[in-house]
């Protein structure tokens, strides 16, 4: 009863979010970080003469170096909780969410705390998309799709 | 006009999950593995490549292309090996993702220290 009653005035009290304003900077960060790896994508090809899907690969490795970097050097998670979901969705959320629960276990030693814990927040992700992607190929090869 | 359409796409899909992440319960996690399995869903019926061939790069960012490239190389190796070829290639295109992001934050956990 005491639970329900200060739910509701922490509920009055709790600053009000501005979820358009929230939802415009997602847009705009997001945008800002596809544009940037579609500029890199075509730099690769134009300077370097590669294929694309061969830059394309570069690009996310290239991505993934930065969000490990920068949120080992302590300032990913600033620009995270500015940015939100226009940081946490591309695949720097993916290298942001491994690096960060590996540098939070690393006093627990590099056995139960580094290797263990690494994939505490990314695993679900490999997880859920390995299991979804086996039942939708299965689905696609017995309906006889491929070939 | 490559780069307008990578701005557009990438952008709709981080406002679209923060929308959702801002009118309910769901946390980032839950919002991350639900794109993963879009993106498996739309690219088991070649939605996904058309959207890529159409954005490029802008479509590739997002962990919804984490999906597809998982069911992708799947559906490719699956051509010639039948259905343990599903199983043989399923990160025939991730691996150099996933291995960078081990190799990376394991070297720089080892040279950093946590802040806070």
């Amino acid at each position: 009863m005491k639970n329900i009653k200060y739910d509701k005035i922490a509920d009055v009290h709790k600053a009000p979010e501005n979820r358009i304003k929230n939802a415009f900077v997602a847009f705009f960060s997001g945008g800002v970080i596809g544009l940037l790896g579609e500029g890199f994508i075509e730099i690769l090809c134009m300077q370097f003469h590669l294929a694309r899907s061969d830059a394309a690969t570069i690009m996310i490795v290239t991505f993934i170096f930065l969000a490990s970097l920068f949120t080992s050097l302590g300032f990913f998670d600033k620009l995270v909780t500015k940015f939100r979901c226009g940081l946490l969705i591309p695949i720097t959320g993916f290298a942001h969410s491994m690096t960060s629960s590996a540098l939070d276990y690393k006093k627990e030693g590099p056995i139960y705390g580094i290797g263990s814990n690494m994939f505490k927040l990314a695993g679900s992700v490999i997880i859920y998309g390995i299991v979804s992607a086996w039942f939708f190929g299965m689905v696609r090869y017995i309906i006889g799709g491929i070939g | 006009m490559l780069l307008f359409n990578s701005f557009i796409f990438c952008g709709f899909v981080c406002m679209i999950s923060q929308i959702v992440l801002d009118n309910s319960k769901l946390t980032p996690g839950h919002i991350t593995s639900i794109l993963v399995v879009i993106g498996a869903f739309l690219d088991s019926f070649g939605i996904y490549d058309m959207i890529i061939k159409i954005v490029g790069g802008g479509a590739q960012l997002p962990i919804t292309s984490f999906g597809h490239s998982l069911i992708h190389g799947a559906l490719a190796r699956a051509e010639s090996l039948g259905f343990m070829g599903i199983l043989m290639g399923m990160f025939d295109l991730t691996a150099a993702g996933i291995t960078a992001a081990i190799i990376f934050s394991f070297v720089f956990t080892l040279f950093f220290k946590p802040k806070n």
